[in-house]
């Protein structure tokens, strides 16, 4: 935060550091230390006053030393020579009478990060390992770790390692766990401290020594040891059984987390240890700090996945309070839907309703979600509310209970009645394209039990100049030619200005394709048709809460109690904020499948003209698809490879869907990893091929700093064959033009 | 293991800022508030991570208290660690805000040195730290004489519950240096959050209660103190005891430090309380409310002629009349097209205004006596009223605070220093119920 005048402030502040009254006085000393250090938390450099400081530090108020020290080591690596002055005051320092001087001397001239002070701190370390006052003993500990980290290419020094070793069975419990981390930290390449049996049984029977913080990081230590036999395993469990149910959410956390992996060869004992710890992991769920609360809800929903009806009689505990924020309510909904069963659905389902007319969007789409999620299973309970809640006739109700009603049709096909009764109006309300996609499709799907569905299709067919959205577009062709093969009298004129007006006047391309397809798989025959288009109307063996296999514990015993359970919930809950659809994990999928595989057939189909284009040249040496290159992989050989050539070609960015451009380029055997989304400034995307023995990745790349028609081209190759090489520019360079061409 | 720590205000200001392992630039503050500012609404997820680095966050007192590792470390540790954190800087600073943590960066900056070597929690407990902290506080409120008079004048009594000044508690613990005495106090609180889901019909549909007693103690060493709860506290559903009602609560557990040998036959809690603030004992109750719920809602919803919204709320207190409930506060979720309201209260003293950016209604009581009922009328102008409008107002939820009063009727019957100090320190006991989700169903 550098503002007007920072200079000025530093300057007045030497003056002041300097001035020999201010010096004299203890109190105005310190509080002009004070103001250098509120400067430098706020993100002024202050290193000009390194000298004054080092000069400050050397007094007999603590307090001032202690502000100093925290200077110094913010700005050492700035001053590495200034800092050296500094070094004989600490040091003198590190052997005063007072033993909280020494360990305030020794943990901050450990903290000076800065090349070469090794050699200064390393006779006091060892001294400090020796000292008489575990607290000097304690900073001394974790003082070797930090030389370690300050020469990570040195030799692992062998007798401090035997020392820290001894340091173990040390009377103080925090010297102990401090050996442990700095052992840890030190032994780091040759993968940490070392748990035989001596160690382990020493750590377990000083576990009660411990302050809760050592606990539960002692417990992730012990998680290495493996017991020899069966008798031993239990008698670490039966000692360690107390803390699974202490006040401790950490600790009990921790020891659930070790109980689960040191059995996991005894699913029996996982499973009767996840019922003990039953208690305490509820007590978080309800705790008042709302971040532990979602942590504890984080790690419910793992112990759900393979015990559900471990929480089912506590269902209550997951019902949101009207005042906790989004991201827990979030959670606590999807744990509901986990672990709904026969005795609570009545109550559990009413909860839900509640939250359906919630006045945020996203939570009251995402509640009706979750009711769908139940109506998979209690299918009329669910129908009767998601029916009732169409009455309210709100724009993101009535279009997240169309969503809904498409998944569940498909999943349970003993509800596609009453769902074709309920859906008639909506088409007033429904204004987003997620609903939309949704009701045209149950049309199309269900249109021979839906009266009115080819007059509710017209609507949209005379409305899709004013359509935005390419998938709404595309969702409608092929509903509208499933409807035509069951109710072709009413239809059939609709239709044909349908077809016509996509390949006549439509600019998406993909659309057009897709219109192209229908169209000439029309003109094959209506038989020919009916099966492509026809298949199963559902498929029930998909989805049911009540067949779900439980999910073994091992699977993510080892995920438990470290960020991963909380930070994957994290992207969930960001997902279902973005688009509202993401509690149903098969929400999307079973109507656009159908949908993308449509899409690439009708863009193959297409591009079959681009691949007569081609010219012989080009294809003349043969690019390969396989073997796949994983993201990663890429990523990995993108930044290892130098950039081969750097080419612009005459071209703009292709305005065709993603889709389309990939099968284009798979027609020709290239494979694209990544795109940006098409319109978006600076588009970009990343090719590759295999060819005579080559790998060729690209990276294409159109926006500032190029010009608005030019495709800007980087390759790279490994390794280089020029020939290859310049093959795939000119297949590349033809394909994207014909791409171009074609869509405008 | 921590990486750094730091503590932000609301407005993305630095408070403070440490770096414990030198594994990440001081540019992670920037990179946290543009994380956080960027999510949508202002209820981030916990954990966040930017290129290996995790930044695991809590929200207290208006600031970001956020802790960063490049570790897979664990959440409960971390965040048990912040929430350790902040109320440490409570009880040496007096409250948190972003005011006390600015005046007293010092002493924060002490306490972190203390607390943390090389990112590794080294100890939090109050007795230890208070042999190192050598900074003295700085009490963001200025003395009050009124405050010291309260206490001298009831300071006496202990049998009986009151309220004494809530400023009193909130002052920083190690201010009592060098002077001493009357300030020598200790503080009891039984503190309840009461979550209550009513249906349409009256009925409750979901209770639950929470507790905790909180010791808060200013003494500078302090010998064993009991703490005598009623004898007819009984925990799980099936034990009973004593003649009278019984208090009862599905579960407890207790601080590592309370010795429990009294607690089976006598209900006595003994602790030797360290200086600060510590739950002593936590417990819960569901599906049960031993006194009926705290407020009855009579509401009706209708249209007249003119196609105006008319919402009639009629709002009893089922408190014993002595008692009474403050800063009550009721929302009302109205249809989305509403455009102005008026409103008849019944008194004086409550406001009621419409909010469109949230779609509700708000009715704000100061204080509720116990056994009254107070009703009001709002007329809301909603154009093309249907009756698919009339289902989007409720369910009604209310906040409020009932001091005096635990629901579950948890009391304190003694509370004795032994052995018996020369000069008495004055000892408070307080109860309050808070509820911030009481939801009545229309």
């Amino acid at each position: 935060m550098p503002y007007l005048g920072s200079e000025e402030t530093v300057k007045e502040l030497k003056r002041a550091l300097s001035n020999p009254n201010v010096q004299s006085d203890r109190l105005r000393y310190r509080n002009v230390i004070l103001r250098v250090i509120r400067f430098m938390t706020q993100g002024l450099d202050m290193s000009p006053l390194f000298m004054e400081m080092v000069k400050a530090g050397a007094s007999v108020d603590i307090v001032q030393k202690k502000l100093v020290y925290l200077y110094m080591c913010t700005y050492a690596k700035l001053k590495p020579d200034l800092t050296l002055l500094a070094i004989n005051t600490l040091r003198k320092d590190c052997a005063d009478p007072n033993p909280m001087v020494r360990g305030l001397a020794l943990r901050n001239m450990c903290n000076l990060r800065m090349p070469g002070i090794t050699e200064y701190i390393q006779q006091p370390v060892l001294t400090g390992l020796r000292d008489k006052a575990s607290y000097v003993r304690r900073v001394a500990v974790l003082g070797c770790a930090k030389m370690r980290n300050l020469q990570p290419d040195a030799e692992i020094d062998g007798t401090v390692v035997n020392e820290l070793y001894g340091l173990l069975r040390d009377p103080d419990p925090v010297v102990m766990v401090n050996c442990l981390r700095a052992l840890e930290e030190i032994l780091k390449a040759e993968g940490g401290v070392v748990i035989n049996k001596p160690i382990a049984h020493h750590l377990l029977n000083r576990l009660k020594d411990l302050d809760a913080w050592g606990q539960s990081e002692t417990l992730g230590f012990l998680l290495r040891y493996r017991p020899r036999d069966d008798t031993e395993l239990f008698d670490i469990l039966n000692l360690l059984d107390g803390h699974l149910q202490g006040g401790d959410s950490a600790v009990t956390a921790a020891t659930l987390r070790l109980f689960l992996q040191l059995a996991s060869g005894h699913p029996t004992v996982q499973a009767d240890a996840l019922v003990r710890a039953r208690g305490p992991l509820l007590a978080t769920c309800t705790a008042s700090s709302r971040e532990l609360r979602f942590t504890g809800l984080c790690h419910v929903q793992r112990v759900l996945r393979s015990l559900p009806a471990q929480f089912s009689p506590d269902y209550k505990k997951f019902f949101c309070s009207y005042s906790e924020p989004g991201y827990i309510k979030f959670r606590k909904m999807e744990i509901l839907v986990e672990l709904v069963n026969d005795d609570n659905v009545v109550l559990v389902l009413e909860e839900l309703q509640a939250y359906c007319t919630d006045v945020s969007p996203e939570l009251a789409q995402a509640a009706i979600f979750a009711v769908g999620r139940i109506g998979r299973t209690y299918s009329e309970r669910g129908l009767a509310i998601l029916t009732g809640l169409l009455g309210l006739r709100q724009e993101h109700i009535t279009s997240a209970v169309v969503q809904t009603f498409r998944d569940l049709v498909w999943l349970c096909p003993q509800s596609t009645a009453c769902v074709c009764q309920a859906i008639a109006g909506c088409e007033e309300i429904i204004q987003d394209s997620d609903g939309k996609q949704a009701l045209i499709w149950l049309l199309g799907m269900h249109g021979d039990q839906i009266s009115g569905a080819p007059y509710i299709l017209e609507d949209y067919i005379d409305s899709l100049k004013t359509e935005l959205s390419t998938l709404v577009k595309l969702e409608l062709l092929t509903a509208m030619t499933r409807l035509f093969l069951s109710r072709p009298a009413e239809t059939q004129d609709m239709l044909g200005r349908l077809l016509h007006f996509c390949i006549e006047e439509e600019t998406d391309m993909c659309v057009r394709d897709r219109a192209l397809f229908y169209h000439r798989l029309l003109r094959c025959g209506v038989e020919e048709t009916r099966q492509v288009l026809g298949g199963p109307k559902s498929d029930p063996s998909l989805g049911l809460i009540a067949g779900r296999p439980e999910e073994p514990i091992n699977n993510w015993a080892a995920h438990f109690n470290t960020l991963e359970p909380v930070s994957s919930s994290g992207s969930v809950v960001a997902g279902i904020g973005c688009d509202g659809a993401a509690l149903p994990t098969l929400g999307g999928s079973d109507g656009t499948t159908h949908s993308a595989a449509n899409c690439t057939l009708a863009v193959q189909e297409a591009s079959e003209d681009l691949c007569s284009g081609l010219p012989e040249e080009a294809t003349s040496f043969n690019l390969t698809l396989g073997p796949a290159l994983t993201p990663e992989a890429f990523e990995k050989l993108w930044l290892e490879l130098e950039t081969f050539q750097t080419v612009s070609l005459p071209c703009s960015e292709p305005s065709s869907q993603p889709e389309t451009l990939q099968a284009a380029l798979q027609l020709v055997q290239i494979q694209a990893l990544a795109f940006s989304r098409p319109g978006s400034v600076p588009w970009k995307a990343y090719l590759y091929a295999h060819g005579s023995e080559t790998i060729i990745l690209a990276e294409l790349l159109c926006g500032p700093g190029s010009d608005e028609d030019r495709l800007l081209v980087t390759v790279k190759q490994e390794p280089r064959d020029e020939k290859v090489q310049r093959g795939f520019l000119s297949v590349l360079e033809t394909v994207l033009q014909t791409l171009v061409s074609d869509a405008t | 293991m921590i990486s750094q720590v730091f503590i932000l205000s609301s407005k993305g200001d630095h408070l403070i800022y440490k770096d414990f392992r030198g594994e990440a630039t001081t540019d992670a503050i920037n990179v946290f508030y543009q994380m956080v500012t960027a999510l949508p609404g202002d209820q981030p997820p916990v954990v966040m991570t930017r290129e290996g680095l995790h930044f695991i966050h809590i929200r207290q007192g208006g600031l970001y208290c956020v802790a960063t590792t490049t570790t897979n470390a664990s959440p409960f540790t971390i965040i048990e660690f912040l929430n350790r954190l902040a109320a440490l800087i409570k009880d040496y600073c007096g409250s948190l805000s972003e005011k006390s943590v600015r005046m007293n960066f010092a002493l924060i900056y002490e306490m972190l040195d203390e607390m943390l070597d090389y990112g590794y929690i080294q100890t939090t407990s109050t007795d230890i730290l208070k042999n190192f902290i050598q900074t003295e506080a700085v009490s963001s409120k200025p003395f009050s004489l009124f405050d010291l008079s309260n206490v001298g004048l009831f300071g006496a009594e202990t049998q009986q519950s009151r309220v004494t000044p809530s400023a009193s508690a909130s002052r920083p613990i190690m201010s009592s240096r060098g002077d001493q005495g009357g300030k020598n106090e200790i503080f009891v609180d039984v503190v309840e959050r009461l979550t209550v889901v009513i249906g349409a019909n009256g009925v409750l549909m979901k209770v639950d209660i929470q507790g905790e007693i909180k010791v808060k103690c200013y003494l500078p060493t302090c010998s064993e103190m009991r703490i005598g709860l009623n004898e007819e506290f009984s925990v799980g559903k099936s034990q009973q005891r004593g003649y009278g009602a019984a208090v009862r609560v599905d579960e407890c557990n207790f601080h590592q430090a309370v010795r429990l040998d009294e607690f089976d036959s006598y209900r006595i809690l003994k602790i030797c309380p360290s200086q600060g603030e510590q739950t002593v004992m936590q417990y819960q109750l569901c599906d049960d409310l031993p006194s009926a719920p705290p407020f009855q809602l009579f509401p009706t919803v209708e249209r007249d002629k003119s196609d105006r919204l008319l919402i009639y709320l009629k709002l009893r207190c089922d408190l014993p009349p002595k008692s009474a409930a403050i800063n009550v506060s009721v929302t009302v979720p109205i249809p989305k097209g509403s455009l102005s309201m008026s409103q008849e209260l019944s008194s004086p003293d409550q406001r009621a205004e419409l909010q469109p950016s949230s779609k509700a209604v708000h009715w704000e009581i100061s204080r509720f006596p116990g056994g009254a009922q107070l009703s009001a009328l709002f007329k809301l102008e909603v154009p093309g009223l249907s009756a698919a409008s009339l289902l989007e107002v409720g369910p009604v939820s209310m906040s409020f605070e009932l001091p005096k009063h635990t629901c579950t009727g948890l009391q304190i019957r003694f509370l004795r220093l032994t052995p018996v100090q020369p000069n008495p320190s004055p000892r408070w006991v307080r109860y309050v119920t808070h509820s911030d989700s009481y939801t009545i169903r229309i």
